[in-house]
Order: structure tokens, then sequence, then C-alpha cells
């Protein structure tokens, strides 16, 4: 051990001294400069609080003019769309409104039970070298950029679906909700894969104890558990699948039409027509639209429509998944 | 039905369903490379578009997804790096904290499009920027900034207490622990995340058909108002917009191999980063 | 004879001027009415304890006794979690370290501390000595390479290290990064060094190095050891605390409370009966 006598430097000695008036001692920085850059970083936390209020403002202030002029309820009850007519303009949207709802359910309908027995093989079923196989194919499958995706139902999907039901033109709703199941699917699988991992082994176990078998315990212990996060990846599976452009864009047709049908007398949605949704509607119209216009102020309004719906489905997303946490962590 | 054959059943509709997933991925890229592979070449990749772009190549698309990319990049990293140092080292748990989550998770999910009609309206008309590269930039900044700061959060989390101990046992203030402890170990991770950012910035589309893309321009872009071409766009006008769709179908086909490459490619890139500075900080 | 009373034995015969001391002592911490909650649940009841200068202070009990809550109290470490309250007070230099007017810096950089598990930084064997110095602002090389030696010289580790201070302190054993890790401590010359049971992940011989580096250290330092062994405490403390459910059941001279102990919780403690 070396012992203190020895020559020691400036700094040393001046660390070595410990008394009352140094431990009290403010420093710049310990003190001002720390507390400085706490609130720099406090400033960069909030920036999305203050992102998001500010895109909320700005929806609603260049939708303002058009709300007020024309009213909510025309854009959500209406179907005649002129807004850059100079006489007898229309601002109905309601047929914007269900084309993205069909599409989206459409696609739903089939990225449900694909995603969710999927993500029931990967995290249940799958030996350790297909899940190694499986999980990046869904990593793949969510990185593919959607203008390639919307491209691949044009030139591919569209002529299919126009052979097989004997269409002139095969960009219809079904053709959309084709191409954005695999949007959606990745959402779905690594959300439901995530929250049926949560469930903890001994509820398997216990089961298993019981003398259920493999798919009995999936079925009764380890799915109902995870059922409020499935239910969040489906959730988010939609706000996905309803926010998305380029795909609907380039395999829906972007017919301004009400895509309805009568059957047996009553009117049901029609897949076989071409919609258009409210996403495709403000990407076609809103490079060439007139800043400051009607016709601007109301693609705004058709984007606060969005914004409310990823908005709602998104916030019950969240409820579920915290439930979900809850559940798993109180029991 | 006996308890084996329901379960043989069962798990063979999830396995059916599984494969699915991996026949979906195949036919994807096999309809893309089958057909893109023969238009790829050199002068492919570095000739701009001749003849109303029914012969040459992308060459100006490729730069303008570059520069875009790294624009965004270059805004939205520093900003959500920033924030998640705040919401992992400094803030305490509660209301603030609450509402900043909340906001970041909306974000996330607010649709590309909206953003785009949201940079239209604050950055090209009310700030006057105009449409082109820098508006197109923060635009998309803010469209990736969520998944930034998740990802550099991730990064942060993963970095052991005991760093953080051990720099303020030893008298380090806050801010001289993160600098000096937390920050390098967690850097490879946030890496890893802008990567993933930057790939999902080249291949967005929607935001940027309203903020600066251009269908067509002879010149690369000289300055940040300067609009643009980008590969993603660049397809969706072959494919949907151009008058002979027929004759610029291969260089459409090319340019989606070429977009999907790239995608790809970065996100292999990430991963492989993040592999390499895990094995490595494993040793270290 | 048992173990322990062995190495009481042993360790009076070591350092027999110590012994002689310790009445005279005079205190560096002194503790009052400390009390430490977190949340709801309450760690530390009713503290009243003087820490002596020099020497080593060994504090003993049963895990969850609130043994090292009570440690990282001294250098307000236990405030990072962030749901921790305290109510009383603990005297250092005349100061009450819990006064807002105290600067964690400062107190820190003379209070060190130990982990339980060693935690070296993912540097350089002299980055992680230079560490302290430089963040307190010592920038010279020269002065950086002297007292990474000194620090190194002064925790055993310098002749096992000197050719490869560039290389990564993630390389080294177990042993020598808790020693590591003492060297990190005194390159800031601390006035107190705090261990959490610094010997608990190593293997025995390991322990027996840190142990016979503690004899050394508490020459220049004082220290407080938490300790779940209580032959180390036996070995190597002057004064030994015994907590249980977050109180100081008994607090003496450690040949007191080994061979002689007051309270009858004690003596089961340390004769094995529970814990």
């Amino acid at each position: 051990m070396s012992s203190h006598a020895e020559k020691q430097s400036e700094d040393i000695k001046q660390m070595k001294v410990v008394n009352k008036e140094k431990l009290t001692q403010k420093s710049f920085k310990a003190n001002t400069l720390d507390f400085l850059i706490e609130k720099m970083f406090f400033v960069f936390g909030s920036i999305a609080v203050f992102v998001l209020l500010l895109l909320l403002y700005f929806l609603v202030r260049e939708g303002s003019s058009a709300l007020q002029e024309v009213g909510i309820l025309t854009y959500l009850t209406e179907t005649r769309w002129y807004p850059s007519s100079p006489q007898g303009a229309g601002y109905g949207a309601l047929q914007f409104i269900v084309g993205s709802i069909m599409v989206t359910i459409g696609a739903l309908v089939i990225a449900i039970p694909w995603g969710i027995f999927t993500a029931i093989f990967i995290a249940e079923i799958a030996p350790k070298r297909v899940r190694e196989i499986l999980k990046p194919v869904v990593e793949v499958l969510a990185i593919f950029p959607s203008v390639v995706l919307g491209f691949i139902a044009l030139v591919i999907l569209s002529p299919i679906v126009a052979n097989v039901f004997d269409l002139s033109n095969g960009r219809t709703a079904l053709t959309a909700s084709l191409i954005l199941s695999v949007m959606a699917l990745p959402t779905i699988v690594s959300i439901a894969e995530d929250s049926l991992r949560s469930v903890p082994k001994d509820y398997r176990e216990a089961a298993y104890a019981l003398g259920a078998s493999r798919w009995e315990t999936i079925k009764i212990v380890t799915f109902p558990a995870a059922k409020s996060g499935i239910l969040a990846g489906v959730m988010l599976g939609f706000g996905r699948a309803v926010g998305e452009t380029m795909t609907v864009l380039m395999a829906a047709g972007n017919a301004i039409s009400m895509p309805m049908t009568e059957f047996m007398g009553i009117t049901v949605p029609n897949f076989l027509a071409s919609v258009r949704t409210l996403t495709a509607n403000i990407a076609i119209e809103g490079s060439d639209v007139s800043w400051g216009s009607l016709h601007y102020s109301s693609l705004f309004v058709l984007a606060l429509i969005l914004f409310v719906i990823t908005f709602v489905v998104n916030l019950i997303a969240d409820l579920l998944i915290s439930r979900q946490r809850r559940k798993l962590t109180n029991e | 039905m006996s308890k084996q054959m329901s379960q043989r059943l069962w798990f063979g509709i999830c396995g059916f369903f599984a494969s699915m997933t991996i026949v979906a991925l195949l036919f994807l890229l096999f309809s893309i490379v089958k057909e893109g592979a023969s238009v790829i070449s050199w002068s492919f990749i570095t000739e701009p578009p001749r003849r109303n772009m029914t012969e040459g190549g992308i060459w100006p698309a490729l730069v303008g997804t570059f520069y875009v990319a790294s624009l965004t990049v270059l805004i939205s990293v520093p900003i959500g790096i920033g924030a998640a140092i705040y919401l992992n080292e400094y803030a305490k748990q509660g209301p603030v904290v609450r509402v900043i989550r909340m906001s970041i998770r909306n974000l996330a999910g607010v649709p590309s499009i909206v953003y785009g009609l949201f940079g239209l309206a604050i950055f090209a008309s009310t700030l006057r920027l105009g449409v082109g590269l820098i508006t197109a930039a923060i635009t998309l900044a803010i469209m990736v900034l969520p998944w930034i700061i998740t990802a550099s959060e991730e990064a942060l989390k993963a970095v052991p207490n005991s760093f953080r101990e051990g720099g303020l046992a030893l008298g380090a203030t806050k801010w001289q622990t993160i600098r000096n402890n937390v920050l390098p170990s967690a850097i490879p991770g946030m890496a890893t995340g802008s990567i993933l950012g930057l790939a999902r910035a080249a291949g967005e589309t929607a935001p940027i058909i309203l903020t600066g893309a251009a269908y067509f321009s002879r010149n690369l872009p000289s300055s940040l108002n300067d609009s643009f071409m980008a590969l993603p766009y660049h397809l969706y006008i072959l494919a949907t917009q151009h008058a002979q769709a027929a004759a610029v179908r291969p260089i459409a086909y090319g340019t989606a191999l070429v977009l999907i490459m790239m995608v790809i490619l970065l996100n292999l890139s990430a991963i492989l980063l993040r592999n390499h500075y895990r094995r490595k900080n494993e040793m270290f | 004879m048992t173990a322990f009373q062995t190495a009481v034995k042993e360790n009076k015969k070591k350092s027999p001027v110590v012994q002689e001391n310790i009445n005279k002592e005079e205190s560096i911490f002194s503790a009052k009415g400390l009390n430490l909650w977190y949340g709801n649940d309450q760690a530390l009841k009713d503290i009243n304890l003087d820490i002596r200068k020099n020497g080593v202070t060994a504090i003993i009990g049963p895990s969850g006794c609130g043994k090292s809550t009570f440690l990282k109290t001294l250098n307000r470490m236990v405030e990072l979690v962030p749901i921790v309250k305290t109510s009383g007070a603990i005297d250092y230099h005349g100061v009450n370290i819990f006064d807002p007017s105290v600067n964690l810096v400062e107190l820190r950089s003379s209070v060190g501390m130990v982990f339980q598990k060693p935690n070296p930084f993912p540097k350089s064997i002299f980055d992680n000595v230079a560490f302290g110095p430089r963040v307190h602002g010592v920038k010279k090389k020269a002065e950086l390479k002297e007292i990474v030696e000194k620090s190194l010289r002064g925790s055993g580790l310098w002749d096992e290290v000197k050719d490869r201070l560039g290389e990564s302190a993630m390389g080294l054993s177990g042993g020598q990064q808790q020693r590591l890790c003492i060297a990190r401590c005194l390159a800031v010359e601390p006035e107190v060094i705090l261990m959490d049971e610094p010997t608990s992940a190593l293997d025995p011989k390991s322990t027996l190095k840190v142990e016979e580096l503690i004899q050394e250290l508490k020459k220049d330092y004082s220290i407080v050891i938490v300790t779940h062994n209580m032959q180390q405490a036996a070995r190597i403390s002057d004064k030994t605390a015994f907590f249980l459910n977050g109180e100081v059941v008994e607090y003496d001279n450690t040949d007191t409370i080994f061979s002689n102990p007051q309270d009858k919780r004690t003596e089961d403690y340390i004769t094995g009966r529970f814990g």
C-alpha cells in the first residue's frame, strides 16, 4: 500500500479534503449544468406531445373552413363528391369511408385467422428451427415497401381477380383486401405472438398436470390468457390497414361511387367493385389541389376522419395491452 | 374424434397458415425477381431515364431517395435519441411520462398520408418552405420519430444498471454517467434503430407524393428546396400514371427489385450490426 | 471452538493496536433516528448508529434485514430507487447528508462504493481506473498514469495487469474485476469505502485476496462492509452491527458480538439458528 507521504498532485490533494464547506458547496458542473442538461432532454422528450398537438391543430385549422361552410354531416352522410366543380359542388365522402372500412374488414377477415394461427404455431407449436425460419419471414413481410405490394397487386393479382370473376377490370375492393391482408399480417402475428409468450409457464404446466393435451392447453389456457393482447394485435392491424395508402391506391381502382350492390333485395357491399378509400383520395387529389380552396380544406376533413379512426383504434389497442399486462402480473 | 386426432387436426391448421406466410413471401419475392432480374444492369443503376422513361435507368430516383432518407435520419435521430434519453434516464413515472408515451404510440399509428397532408400544410404552405427535399424530409422525420424513440429506448434499457451505479458511485454527475457509461454501450442499438428508420423512410411513398417528390426531373436536386425523384414514387408513376404502361413495365419491375433489395439490405445490415455488437459486448 | 471464534482470535492476534483503540474512537458517520421506506414498506426503522473512523465496520444480518439498504444510504445511492423516502439524519463531517444543500458529487467522491457483483465498465483497464479522476477534471495524461498505477498497486492488481492496461476490463477474472473496482474507487481518493457483499460473487481464493486487501486498506480508509458471511465479519472487522428486520439489534466490538452477544437474537443468528 502506498503511503500518502508520497508526492501527490494538486488535483488529488484537492480531492482528498473532506469538510463541511466542500460537501455543501454548489458546483456549476454538478448543479447548474446538470440541471440545464436535464431540462434540455425534457424538451426533447416532450417533442412527441408537441408534434401530436401541432398535427391535430393543423388538421383542424386547415379543415375548419370546410367544416364551417359544408358541415361535418355532409362529409359523413352524402355520396356526391365534386369538390372543385364551380356549380353544384358536392362534398359527400361516405363512399370513401365505406371504401376504407370495406377493404380493411376484407383484409382482416383474411389476416385474423392467418395471423392468429401463425402466431400460435410460432409461439406454441413450432420446433425451434422452424420458428427461426418463420420469424424472419414475418419480419421481411413487415418491411416490404407498400408501393411494391401495390405494384404486385396491380400487375399480378388484379388480372387473376378479373379472370376468376370475369370482370373487365380486376382492380377491386377484393384485390385491395387481398394485398392489405399481407400488410396487416406481420402486425397481428408479432403482437399476438408476444402476448402468447407472456403467458407464464406455470399456467401451461398446471393444464398438463391435469391431463390436458397440448392443443387443449392452448385452447383452454394459453389462448384465453393471451386474448386481450391478441385482440390488441388485431386492432393495430386494423389501424395499419385503414391508414395504408399506396397498396389500395394501386389495387382498388379508385372509382368514386358507392360500392354497393343489390343481393336478394338487400343492399350489400360489393367487393368486386372498384372503390376509393379516404387515403387514396387524399393522395390522388392532394398534390394538385390549390392551397386554401374549399377542396383543399375538404381533404383535411378526410384526414381528420382518418385520424379519429386510427386514434380510437390505437387507444383500444393500448387499453387491451395494459389490461393483458395487469391480468398477467396480478394473478 | 379422439383427443389425438383433434390435436393433429388443429396443429395441421396452424402449420398450414404458418406455411402460407412463407408461401406469400416467396410469391412476392419471386414475382419481382423473375421479371426484374434481367432488367438490372450497371447502366440501369447509373443512367437517368430516357425517351419519356421508356428506356434508361433510375439514377436520379436512387440519388433522390438517398438524399431524402439521409436527411430524414439526420433530423429524426438526434431528436429521437434525446427523447429516449429523457424517458429512460431522467423521467420519473408520473402523468407527464404517461402523456408523452401515449403521444408517441399515437403518432406511430397516424396514417402516413395524414403526415403528408400535415407536412404540406405546415412546412410547405405555412412556413413557406415549398414542396421539395427539406419539406419531405421533415415530414418523413416526424413519421419515423416514434420508431426511432422506441428503438433508442430499447437500446438504453439494455445497458446494465450497474454501469450507471458504478459511475454515480464514483461521484460522476448524472450527465457524465450517461455520456461516459450509458451512451457508448447503447450506440450500436441506436444505430440499428436508425438504419431501420432509414429503410422505412426510403420505402415510404404516400407522404412524399404531397411534399416534394417529382414525376420526372432531368437534374439531381441541387438545393434543399428542389423537388426530387424517389424510387418508390418512380415505381408508382411507372406502374399507374405512365401513358405507355406496357412499355415501361420492365423498368417498373427493375425499380421494384432495386427498392426491395435496398430495404432488405438495410435491414440485414442493421441486424448484423446489432449481432456484432452484442457479441462484442459480451466479451468486452 | 467454532470457526468464527477461531477467526476472532486470529484477528485479535493480528491487529492488537486497533483493538485497543476501539473504545476511544472517533466516529465518521452517525445515523440519528434514520427511517427508510420503499413505497409503503419500511426497510429501516429508527436506526441510531455511529460508524467509527478508520478500521472496518461489518454489518451482518439475514437477507432482507436492511443491511444493504443502510449501506447504500450512506452515499445516498439508495435514492436511485425512485420510490424511496427517508426521515432522520446521517451526520458526516457535521453535515446531514440528506440536507438539500449537500453536493452529491462531493459526497460520493469521498464515500466510495464497491458493489456485490463486480461492475467494471466495458472499457480498458486503464480507462476504468481513470474514470473517476477524469470526471473530476484530471486531464493530464502523466497525472492520470500516476493515479492509475498508484490505485492498481493499492488494490494489489498492478503486477497482474501492468502489461495490459489497454485491454478490456471484461477479460479479467471475477476476483480481478472486483479488485479493479476497488482500484477504481481508490483513484478518487475517498475517505470511506462502502462494500456491499464484495466477495459474494467470488471463489474462495479470490475472496481471500480481497479480504487481505481490506486489511491493508483499513490503515488509510474507513471501511463499512456488508456481509452475509459471519466468518468473514469475524476475520476482518473491528466492529460489527447486527441488523434484523430493519433494526439494529446489537452493535459492538466484533469479538464481543461473536464471543459474548448481549441479545438472544444475535446469538441465535451467529450460531446459525436462523438466517
